[in-house]
């Protein structure tokens, strides 16, 4: 039974891709995205029962394994997915009736998100380290098409450094998993066998040669991190998601950054097991700062709300790092939750961009004005979500910034903190600032004027699209407020990633 | 090395393919080191998907472009490129030091070489400007990569091995048709000319 839920993520939307690419983009499969991401959703909590009490779990002679961590990646991933693919269709039809995609492109998109759900959910679930690098790289192939979707020549440009900067990354990290496995071949125990295996990676840590695994850590982390975003190698992600179709820009800003966040989570536990904390949290710092004042600096002047929320991704990924690098039970609790309810959060904003785009026909931040007065339920939506964002309660984020802040400043690392945090507000001033002027005032010059002119057409948000960002919204709040359950498996997941139990 | 030497797209594809044969070489000597006949299905999978296949994919990329078939103007010329590969090697020496005290061997005294293929791949990729050097220069950082995972243990499980090739083979393919695709927005694939989307 544990076996069926723990392939039943990577499996339903490979039938969901079957089911588009046999039926194409009509009205009876509009919603079958959205089922085969709910039943992702389901399995996931499932798993998440089944794992969190007892053992992990083994699946497919050693090729799969779930354990608390896995099955809170596949809630997250499964939670995100319902909110982006239940978008879909409303964002889809508004497209096709505007004649900026075919019934076809609705196919190949449709068919692309699916593959790219299971691609996520196979890394998350993959039980070695080999397993995990090809499903990572197997998600920047599938995403590259959905990112050059429209074949402008901003799209292709998007694709292409996507495709370049991510695969030499994703190259790092894979010399970075070739010298652990040299390292775990010369173990005196192991008489040449090597082996990536996460568990016996992790038992058998304090054997690995010093030298060599500090080199492989490094390039791990610099490796994956360039695929979650972080700085040095963050450059391909406003122009990725800047130009991908809504709702993608929602799964891979919501998580695919934290996707590849999970496999430096997961190096960091053999690193701290085989080097002491001191290694892996000094990179982390390193990069977590790094990332935060990149974001910082070209949050100012930002001038396009797509890429505003890009740059906001990259904060995001950089206060997660900065919880990694503190670690300990809080702070692996906070990070956990942190991914969470930036997924929710991100994915909203996302969409309602997406909407936004379609009725001012402009992604710059000056296009848009006096949103409030002509379109209120979609401003508000986009106002909350960017609140939600800036980390206020009663949004889950305020909780888990909180978290990581205590905790950064109980563990040692009070200075890292307080600069983070500066640049934080700094961000949180910044995006709020640009929000205002969208949403706030009077509209420019009536709604049918200039690049408005589609307002016209569509005077209200259909509850199609409304829905979903409001139950995000609603979703983040919830969690903000009270956990439930979810706590159990967030304690069974900070375990799992390396926090004393 | 020749790969930084020469500008013509077809002789540094052929230098690639002959780096594809080289791979392959070593993995067939360490099968029959080994008397590991699973090792000598992987030598022959890696000749054909590093010597035949992926040339040929690039090739294909090239041979549609009809456009100056050399690298027109390169960031750094060819002096400083042979003297930043010779840098680049003695970097890949001293990196590579704990990697050779730990198991000192033969195959293991030659992981530096790897290192610096994937150096010089990293190089090329970021000295060049044509959409071609650069799908050249991360193959030959894959190239320098798998020899380096060969070198040091007897490879990666054959799963990893088998999904790694996939994702390399793929990520080719979609480089090349992004590339036809830039062809058509652009006209080339000048990357210089790359300049929409910024801050």
């Amino acid at each position: 039974m544990t076996t069926l839920l723990s392939i039943a993520p990577v499996v339903l939307p490979v039938f969901g891709a079957l089911g588009y690419a046999t039926a194409g983009w009509r009205r009876a499969t509009e919603w079958l995205g959205a089922a085969c991401a709910g039943g992702v959703l389901a399995a996931g909590i499932a798993l998440a029962a089944a794992v969190t009490s007892g053992q992990p779990h083994v699946a497919l002679g050693g090729l799969l394994r779930a354990d608390a961590l896995s099955a809170f990646m596949i809630v997250v991933i499964g939670a995100v997915a319902v909110l982006a693919t239940a978008a879909s269709p409303g964002y889809l039809g508004a497209e096709i009736a505007a004649g900026r995609a075919t019934a076809r492109t609705a196919r190949r998109q449709s068919v692309l998100v699916q593959v790219f759900l299971a691609t996520m959910a196979f890394t998350v679930l993959a039980a070695n380290l080999g397993v995990l690098w090809v499903g990572i790289e197997a998600t920047t192939i599938v995403t590259a098409f959905l990112v050059g979707q429209r074949r402008t020549r901003a799209a292709v440009e998007a694709a292409w450094k996507y495709v370049v900067i991510c695969s030499v990354g994703i190259a790092l990290a894979f010399l970075g998993t070739v010298l652990l496995n040299f390292a775990a071949a010369q173990r005196p125990a192991a008489g040449g066998e090597g082996g990536l295996d996460w568990a016996s990676l992790a038992v058998s840590a304090p054997e690995l040669d010093q030298g060599v695994t500090r080199i492989a850590v490094a390039l791990l982390i610099i490796g994956f991190g360039t695929k979650a975003g972080l700085a040095p190698l963050h450059a391909w992600l406003p122009d990725a998601h800047g130009q991908a179709p809504a709702p993608v820009s929602a799964l891979m800003s919501g998580v695919l950054l934290s996707v590849a966040f999970y496999a430096v989570l997961r190096v960091k536990v053999i690193s701290d097991a085989a080097l002491g904390p001191g290694f892996a949290r000094a990179l982390l710092v390193v990069v977590a700062l790094a990332s935060l004042a990149v974001a910082a600096s070209l949050m100012i002047a930002q001038r396009d709300y797509k890429r505003m929320l890009a740059y906001s991704s990259i904060e995001h990924m950089g206060l997660l790092a900065l919880g990694g690098a503190v670690g300990g039970r809080l702070a692996m609790t906070a990070v956990l939750l942190h991914v969470l309810g930036h997924g929710l959060t991100k994915a909203v904003l996302f969409l309602g961009s997406g909407r936004l785009l379609q009725v001012t026909g402009s992604t710059a931040i000056a296009e848009v004005r006096g949103l409030a007065v002509r379109e209120p339920l979609l401003a508000g939506a986009f106002g909350f979500g960017v609140l939600a964002l800036v980390g206020l309660p009663p949004f889950s984020l305020f909780a888990s910034e909180l978290g990581i802040a205590r905790a950064g400043f109980a563990g040692g690392l009070g200075w890292v903190t307080a600069a983070a945090l500066l640049l934080v507000v700094l961000i949180g001033a910044a995006m709020v600032a640009h929000t205002s002027r969208m949403l706030l005032g009077a509209p420019a010059d009536g709604p049918v004027g200039g690049p408005g002119a589609a307002t016209a057409v569509r005077p209200s948000t259909p509850a199609r699209t409304a829905v979903p960002l409001l139950a995000g919204l609603a979703a983040c709040a919830a969690i903000g407020i009270a956990l439930g359950p979810l706590g159990e498996l967030l304690r069974a997941a900070a375990t799992a990633a390396g926090a004393a139990p | 090395m020749l790969a930084l030497w020469r500008r013509e797209f077809a002789v540094i594809i052929r230098v690639f393919a002959m780096q594809g044969v080289a791979l392959a070489t070593i993995v067939a000597v360490l099968a029959v080191h080994h008397r590991d006949a699973e090792l000598g299905a992987v030598a022959v999978g890696i000749l054909a998907l590093r010597a035949g296949l992926l040339p040929y994919v690039v090739h294909r990329a090239l041979a549609g472009a009809g456009e100056a078939q050399r690298e027109t103007r390169p960031l750094v010329n060819v002096v400083t490129s042979l003297l930043a590969a010779a840098a680049l090697t003695l970097l890949a020496y001293a990196v590579a030091q704990p990697v050779v005290a730990l198991a000192p061997a033969p195959a293991t005294q030659a992981v530096p070489v790897g290192l610096a293929v994937v150096l010089m791949g990293f190089f090329v990729l970021v000295t060049r400007r044509r959409a071609i050097s650069q799908v050249v220069g991360f193959l030959l950082m894959d190239n320098g990569i798998t020899a380096v995972a060969f070198l040091t243990t007897a490879g990666v499980p054959l799963v990893v091995e088998l999904g790694v090739s996939l994702d390399v083979l793929f990520a080719v393919l979609v480089l090349q048709i992004l590339t036809t695709r830039m062809r058509a927005a652009f006209g080339h694939t000048d990357l210089d000319e790359l300049r929409e989307l910024r801050d």
